[in-house]
């Protein structure tokens, strides 16, 4: 995975609230068995809209979304996070995320930066008005920065950590192979096998 | 120190412990699937990993199988790609798997406790997100994405920051016609679809200790509708009852001394919750949601609300665009809601009991000339048993249509879909837009409902339909 330490591109207005994970790609797309080329079923339903703020040329190579509160609920799909990745996202900003999806944002190297709702609201006026406002989310002073707006946001500490080294948890686990198969040892041997 | 049913499970799977870091959480079972396994097997492939337990991991096939003609190819070829895919990673990689055909086949959730797989105190992961419902046996039990997937294959293990505890507590006694169903939905009404968010979920009172197996199991299945990764319910007679005998339960000395272990998991009496939620019971009646999140839910009784009811922007937003996708008009009353399509099943509706509950309502009555209903067992056990009940004859002399098992039109992953514009009473999970089809309008029910729905035409319950003669 790349290491993530700060970034600046101009950002999308989503403003709708619970966003789940079926809006950001439709179940058809997840018969896949690729980790790329999930870009054409990003928020697929909405796309078909051409007002849809996705489709305004003036966002065009956008790569931070600004969405509303419970964004990536529902399903487990991390197929939401590579779809994100694939269509040229690197941050996502709201103010409240889904467990999974923010989980699984954090294993592929996906920013989610939890703020206040009024930054939201902050950053998708300061967009309204100008959509080219150069956004720059901070990952190193937890910050984001965009015309007179400074905020801090939230990001879990460890997975903070991860992206700024850009480390790979399962190599992070097997230098605990000892303790794991220490552990099994002294499992209770009433709990079952599946063989 | 006085501990919950959650610490109490998470802290004798610690593996690793280290301050400022994740836990390092050891997974007693892992359940896998078509859909969110093959990048994870391609990513053990391509860095020369093994399977480190294929003794603890199982493998079906639900999320896109058809359920009509499983004895020949499946015909869409990418979804067929998917599950060859998962039946080749199987093979390779030494995990037991339960592919169409076989008598052990069905969704994930419903094959696990079936099998007695799922106990008391264990960790139980699987890439989906109602992997939920599993905590009805006082399991740890969470939906992983795909890169936890392929740490899970590798290692046994995952990495997790410990969750907060919610207890919701329900006195009282459910009313004669009010589900395990209805309660949830009422749950992520009152506490909405991110009131969840961080915490693993208790459902404790009376009213939960009377709830049999399966309505834990579909009361745990939507915790993750709430925003909780996980829901729980403390183990009791009603669940020792439950696993015994079954296949993969311990039998002899294992098995007393499983249920001595099991006796020590319930809360302590003095243990402190991170946030507490009360629901009376006695005051719930049959629930239905009439927009686009499980959290838009009203009791049967009531009308479809109006954006001038939000308390803030954002909520008001929400329910202008699930009204105008939802295609409906406020002060409607819920009852005058024409449905065309019933679809009974799912992880969260698709056991053997949701099945009798709808046969008892469909028998001697017809579905509505306006109506397709269609029947999904959640395995092909549920579906033997419901024969050998006689259950089939009832639905399809009501003119329902009775399936294969799998997840259907729950997610509509596989041919059984809401066309454009469509509506249907569903037993499942969730009523995202298109969920169960692009263009279709989706309205979460309890199987009750759903079946006296069919016979009406409209959203209505078993109360609503005139006796029969």
């Amino acid at each position: 995975m790349d290491a993530f330490t700060t970034h600046t591109g101009t950002a999308v207005p989503l403003q709708r609230s619970n966003v789940d994970t079926d809006q950001i790609i439709p179940a058809e797309y997840l018969k896949r068995i690729t980790r790329t080329g999930f870009e054409d079923g990003l928020f697929a339903s909405w796309r078909q809209d051409p007002e849809f703020v996705l489709n305004q040329q003036h966002h065009a190579g956008a790569t931070i979304l600004v969405a509303g509160p419970d964004f990536g609920t529902g399903s487990s799909r991390e197929h939401a996070v590579w779809a994100l990745q694939n269509y040229g996202f690197k941050v996502v900003i709201s103010s409240r995320f889904a467990d999974i999806f923010r989980g699984n944002s954090g294993k592929g190297g996906l920013l989610t930066a939890e703020v206040r709702q009024e930054t939201v609201e902050q950053l998708w006026a300061l967009i309204a008005k100008d959509p080219a406002t150069e956004v720059t989310v901070d990952l190193e002073g937890q910050q984001i920065r965009a015309g007179d707006l400074v905020a801090d946001f939230e990001v879990d500490s460890y997975v903070r950590w991860r992206l700024l080294e850009g480390l790979d948890d399962i190599g992070i686990t097997l230098q605990s192979g000892d303790a794991i198969a220490a552990f099994e040892k002294q499992r209770p041997g009433f709990t079952p096998t599946t063989s | 120190m006085a501990r919950t049913l959650a610490e109490k499970v998470w802290a004798t799977h610690v593996v690793r412990h280290a301050e400022g870091e994740p836990d390092l959480l050891y997974i007693d079972l892992h359940l896998v699937h078509e859909v969110t396994s093959p990048q994870a097997f391609d990513g053990l492939r391509v860095t020369g990993r093994g399977v480190r337990r294929p003794d603890l991991t199982l493998a079906t096939e639900d999320h896109n199988v058809p359920t009509i003609n499983i004895d020949q190819p499946i015909a869409d070829p990418i979804s067929r790609a998917q599950v060859d895919a998962l039946r080749a990673n199987c093979a390779e990689f030494g995990v037991p798997l339960y592919p169409l055909g076989s008598i052990e086949q069905g969704i994930v959730h419903v094959v696990g406790p079936q099998l007695g797989l799922t106990q008391p105190g264990m960790t139980v992961v699987c890439g989906d997100s109602h992997t939920s419902t599993h905590g009805a046996f006082g399991a740890l039990a969470f939906g992983i994405g795909t890169s936890e997937v392929e740490h899970v294959l590798a290692t046994q293990t995952l990495p997790l920051k410990p969750f907060k505890t919610m207890a919701i507590t329900v006195d009282g006694e459910l009313p004669a016609g009010v589900t395990a169903k209805d309660l949830t939905l009422a749950i992520i009404a009152k506490i909405g679809t991110g009131g969840g968010q961080g915490y693993v979920l208790e459902y404790r009172g009376s009213a939960i200790r009377g709830l049999s197996m399966e309505g834990r199991m579909t009361l745990c299945n939507m915790s993750i509708e709430a925003g909780a990764r996980a829901g729980m319910v403390a183990p009791d007679e009603t669940t020792f009852e439950y696993v015994k005998g079954r296949e993969h339960a311990p039998t002899g000395a294992a098995w007393d001394e499983a249920v001595t272990y099991w006796r020590t998991l319930p809360s302590d009496a003095d243990a402190v919750f991170d946030a507490e939620v009360h629901l009376d019971a006695t005051a719930l009646s049959p629930y239905v949601t009439w927009g686009t999140n499980p959290g838009q839910g009203l009791p049967l009784s009531g009308s479809v609300p109006s954006p001038a009811t939000a308390s803030d922007e954002v909520e008001r937003t929400a329910i202008e665009r699930a009204l105008t996708y939802m295609d409906l008009v406020p002060g409607t009353p819920l009852r005058e809601i024409a449905i065309d399509t019933v679809f009974v099943g799912s992880c969260t509706n698709g056991r053997i009991e949701d099945l009798r509950t709808v046969a008892e309502v469909l028998r001697g009555r017809q579905v509505a000339d306006s109506v397709r209903m269609l029947i999904v067992p959640g395995s092909v056990r549920v579906k033997l048993q419901a024969e050998a009940e006689g259950l089939d004859t009832v639905f399809i002399d009501a003119g329902a249509d009775w399936r294969e098992a799998g997840c259907s039109m729950c997610l509509a992953m596989n041919p059984d879909k809401l066309a454009p514009g469509e509506r249907s009473a569903s037993t499942s999970n969730r009523n995202f837009e298109g969920r169960q089809g692009p263009g279709g309008r989706t309205h979460l029910v309890s199987p009750a409902v759903a079946a006296a729905t069919a016979v009406v035409g409209t959203l209505a319950a078993p109360a609503d339909l005139p006796n029969l003669v």
